[in-house]
This record gives structure tokens, sequence and C-alpha cells, in this order.
């Protein structure tokens, strides 16, 4: 007779645990988005100049809504590129 | 109200011409009722992407107290001004402004510029 405590699963396991998510501007108190610096919005941005989502960058909607306003800001004003390859 | 002023002026300026480029807006702003609360020319910057042809431009970010009036006389000096090639008008709240006077006084224990 098979020995039934042999569990075959289809997919490795995971085992491996992710760190959480959390937003960075709640984290560190900052309140005000500023489109100036160029520097600091790329970390929201990917290889492309694109948004990254939040469910990518982590940010509460509050402010994530206000890194798409300071973005945009920044790319009108020529500090970020609208379209680009290899920004980072 | 607090706004916050971005003009890219062409790099063809030249020193003097920039200067007076300067005194000119901040003079209007003025001559409005305004009040200037901080000038910071950027000078020369290379941009993200090429306006009219030129890959520089020289900036300048103007930081003024106003009557919200100001800002469509200050729009039509702008637009008319042949230097000028673009432009933006930003209402700053009561975050923004505690953000900028402490960029200026160069606190550096601000979390904004310790996470940049």
């Amino acid at each position: 007779m098979a020995v039934k405590q042999e569990i075959k699963y289809l997919t490795a396991v995971k085992t491996e645990k992710r760190a959480k998510k959390y937003c960075r501007f709640k984290k560190l108190g900052i309140r005000y988005v500023d489109y100036k610096d160029g520097e600091f919005l790329k970390k929201f941005l990917n290889e492309q100049g694109k948004m990254l989502p939040r469910r990518i960058s982590g940010n509460s909607l509050k402010f994530q809504r206000k890194v798409a306003q300071a973005i945009k800001k920044a790319r009108q004003m020529a500090l970020l590129p609208y379209v680009t390859d290899l920004l980072k | 109200m607090n706004y916050e002023l971005m003009v890219i002026f062409t790099p063809v300026l030249s020193e003097e011409d920039y200067k007076a480029a300067q005194k000119k807006f901040a003079d209007i702003v003025k001559e409005n009722g305004g009040e200037v609360t901080h000038e910071n020319p950027w000078g020369l910057r290379s941009l993200a992407y090429p306006i009219q042809k030129k890959t520089t431009g020289l900036y300048l970010v103007l930081e003024y107290n106003a009557p919200s009036d100001l800002n469509e006389k200050l729009k039509v000096q702008l637009n008319r001004d042949e230097n000028v090639l673009r432009h933006m008008i930003t209402a700053l709240d009561k975050y923004a402004v505690q953000y900028n006077n402490r960029k200026r006084n160069g606190v550096n224990a601000d979390s904004k510029t310790a996470e940049a």
C-alpha cells in the first residue's frame, strides 16, 4: 500500500519571505513632493521614464497622486524626459 | 497666496540679459502688489529633451506672495517675452512653503534631503 505522508506539489513552495512594502513618504514624514528635485522623482520611474505603479512603488494613494503631479510638472519643465531609453 | 514661478529662458542670453530678465519679472511681481520671497537663478542647465531645437536653458525659480490676479498679468508678460522658452506657475501649500524654507536654510536634518 502507498504511504500517504508523501505530499507532492506541482510547483515549488515559496520559502523566501519578501520584505513588506511601505510608503516612504508616510514613514519618513515627507509632506511635500518637490517637482524641482528630478533625481528624487527618478525613484518612481522605470527605465523608459514611465511612472511605476503603486503596486511596485508601495506609495500610499495620497502620495502616489502627489508624486504623479510632481513628475508631470517636472516633465513639463524639461527636468525629466517624457520618453527615453536607459534612464537609469 | 504663495506661488512659485519657474521660467526657462533661451540659452543665447548674455549674462547681463539674463540678469535683466530676472529683474524684469521680479519687478512685475513687485509692481502688482506682490512680494518676492526668494529668487533662485539656477543658471544654465541641460534640458531633458529639446525645446525649440535648444538642448540647454537658463532656469529661474521665483517664489512670491501675491494676490491671485497677479498671475494673469504675469502670464501675459511671460508669453509676450520671446526669450522665454517655457514657464510654469505653481501654487504652494503650507507644506511646500515649509519645505522651501528648510531647503533654503540648508537644514540637513530635513527628511527629504536625507532621503534624496
